[in-house]
């Protein structure tokens, strides 16, 4: 976080560092998840969740509100009956906000390439992260949350994706 | 406001400004204490549910209609994603199916049969420490959901040990299974054994069977009668829960289960509290089996898949020599079998209730049309006569003890 620190005399050193930098530490270690268990991999969501894997080591509890959750994890087979609802949530969440699209189902609409299924996630919603696997296990979640803490340090603070940027200069 | 870019919401005529007292609430899709996406329409008066409703089909992907345009071994992993806690025993439901259709049932070798028998009872231990967990998650039980999840950790790591997935096994096929278990494996098979069966007395039990809150919660909370398990048609616990003596390992036995000495627990309670002490029972009765397989296994020759050439690959040593043998197999691979004309329904007991498969066949390498009789679909269907005259809070306990599983419900 810290990009210099600068030692006087014998009381604690002072950091000195951007804003960009610390306000992406406090939200790449502050990973609220949404809790969105579609299909097959919600259970390893869960897993992950659960006791040998501990996602609350990264940080990263699940919360069952849209207005609490920052990452929404798309567990699962989505459905064009269920379409509109990961809209409203994704649409209900506050920003900033990304998406994880755990498994091959969530990807690209996987195996079942049929008429009841959105053939990819991304196409109802925008999508940050693509975790391959069916189902991904939970190590591979836990990967695809690191790799999102990564993306997050890289972003500016201030950005938000659904709202234009203001220019001052 | 609505912008251009937000879809509008949808709400299938409901009317949610009424006249009356009553007030409507609507519960999931995306809930989590609805296991997967079960969507309710709930009609409440004060906190007392009037009318229940329940909305399905947002996990509905065509897998039967998939079905009709695969061959009987490509659909196989697809029944993997149906009741996705316990893979293998839809693997093994579909698999007897055809080789029911096959006629071929009796060729399966005995030590293929026994690794298969220890699979289900695996997977049936392996759902119900799911059940308990998300279900004792919903009435507020944390600690029990992080306990049930690390004895079903250590048996997924047994599962993986002899296919190699976690969650999709697969590892049940038409005529037999593809791998002999591992060195050592039916060693680690009795070590997990004693780690459950301890865990099911001194963890599960010791929390929840004298657990004030658990009993206030549970105790006649979602009563089925006799008249109303059977008019619903359920079937597993759903049904010994409610004083029904009826299982299909004891009734129309299939793969060695005739051989094995297991009880059946009923309860005659027709509560929650006692269907979560039939699953603790049918754990029991889980770890009974799988510790006389063991032996059974040791003494078992060492053939896998069944030998009939002309539905199964033969081996791959006959295969490489036999001019014949591999036409066969390749006919197998580019054209798949073909099965001969008829139909056939066949019932397992899966960890949810009776999972069965009807096939009709034309002769094709494709099923005509496959069907498939899943038990939590009638559980979902049940609700609507369950749910009314309870408590609003008392929703999440019964549809937890129900143990409904949505990639079953919607297929």
């Amino acid at each position: 976080m810290a990009q210099h620190q600068v030692k006087f005399g014998t009381g604690l050193p002072v950091a000195l560092t951007t804003v960009d930098k610390i306000v992406n530490w406090g939200r790449s270690n502050s990973l609220w998840v949404l809790t969105y268990g579609l299909a097959c991999c919600g259970i390893e969501m869960m897993a992950s969740g659960a006791s040998r894997y501990d996602f609350d080591r990264f940080g990263t509890i699940f919360r069952a509100s849209p207005r609490q959750a920052e990452v929404m994890v798309i567990a699962g087979t989505l459905t064009k009956k269920h379409a509109e609802f990961i809209r409203r949530l994704y649409d209900q969440m506050a920003e900033p906000k990304w998406v994880i699209s755990m498994g091959s189902c969530a990807n690209t609409g996987g195996m079942f390439n049929t008429y009841a299924t959105v053939q990819g996630a991304d196409r109802v919603i925008p999508v940050d992260l693509y975790l391959p696997g069916c189902a991904p296990r939970p190590e591979t979640l836990q990967y695809a949350v690191m790799m999102l803490q990564k993306k997050i340090r890289r972003e500016p603070a201030n950005q938000n994706k659904n709202i234009p940027q203001k220019r001052f200069i | 406001m609505q912008q251009a870019n937000r879809l509008r919401p949808f709400f299938e005529n409901l009317a949610f400004d009424r006249e009356d007292s009553q007030m409507i609430i609507n519960f999931g899709p995306q809930h989590p204490s609805a296991h997967g996406q079960l969507r309710l329409i709930l009609h409440l008066d004060g906190e007392q549910v009037v009318k229940a409703n329940p909305d399905i089909g947002y996990l509905h992907r065509g897998m039967e209609k998939m079905a009709e345009n695969m061959i009987y071994n490509e659909f196989l992993p697809t029944t993997d994603r149906m009741d996705y806690i316990a893979s293998s025993s839809n693997n093994y439901g579909f698999a007897l199916a055809v080789e029911k259709l096959l006629g071929i049932e009796e060729q399966v070798p005995r030590r293929a049969k026994i690794i298969r028998t220890m699979l289900l009872e695996l997977n049936r231990i392996v759902s119900h420490e799911f059940w308990l967990a998300t279900h004792a998650l919903d009435v507020g039980a944390m600690s029990v959901f992080l306990y049930a999840f690390r004895e079903r950790e250590w048996a997924l790591d047994l599962i993986e040990d002899y296919c190699g997935a976690r969650l999709t096994h697969s590892a049940i096929r038409i005529g037999g299974v593809p791998l002999d278990l591992p060195d050592g494996w039916t060693g680690h098979l009795a070590g997990y054994l004693d780690k459950v069966e301890r865990a099911v007395r001194e963890d599960y039990e010791a929390l929840l069977d004298e657990n004030r809150i658990w009993k206030m919660r549970l105790e006649n909370v979602g009563i089925i009668d006799q008249e109303m398990a059977r008019s619903w048609g359920t079937s597993g616990i759903m049904l010994r829960g409610s004083g029904y003596h009826w299982d299909l390992r004891k009734e129309m036995p299939y793969e060695i289960y005739s051989e094995l000495d297991f009880d059946i627990p009923v309860t005659d309670k027709c509560d929650s509290y006692g269907r979560y002490k039939l699953y603790m029972e049918e754990m029991r009765q889980s770890i009974k089996i799988l510790r006389q397989l063991i032996p059974l296994y040791h003494q078992s020759e060492a053939k896998l898949m069944a030998n009939v050439p002309q539905y199964i690959s033969a081996p791959k040593e006959q295969i490489m020599t036999q001019n014949y043998s591999l036409m066969q197999h390749f006919v197998l691979v580019t054209q798949g079998m073909r099965p001969p004309v008829g139909e056939v329904y066949v019932a397992t007991e899966s960890p949810k209730g009776e999972l069965g498969f009807y096939i009709n066949s034309q002769g094709e390498p494709y099923p005509y049309r496959l069907k498939i009789r899943t038990p939590s679909f009638f559980h979902t269907g049940i609700l609507q006569d369950l749910l009314p005259g309870h408590q609003l809070a008392d929703v999440v306990t019964i549809i937890g003890s129900t143990n409904i599983v949505f990639g079953e419900v919607d297929r």
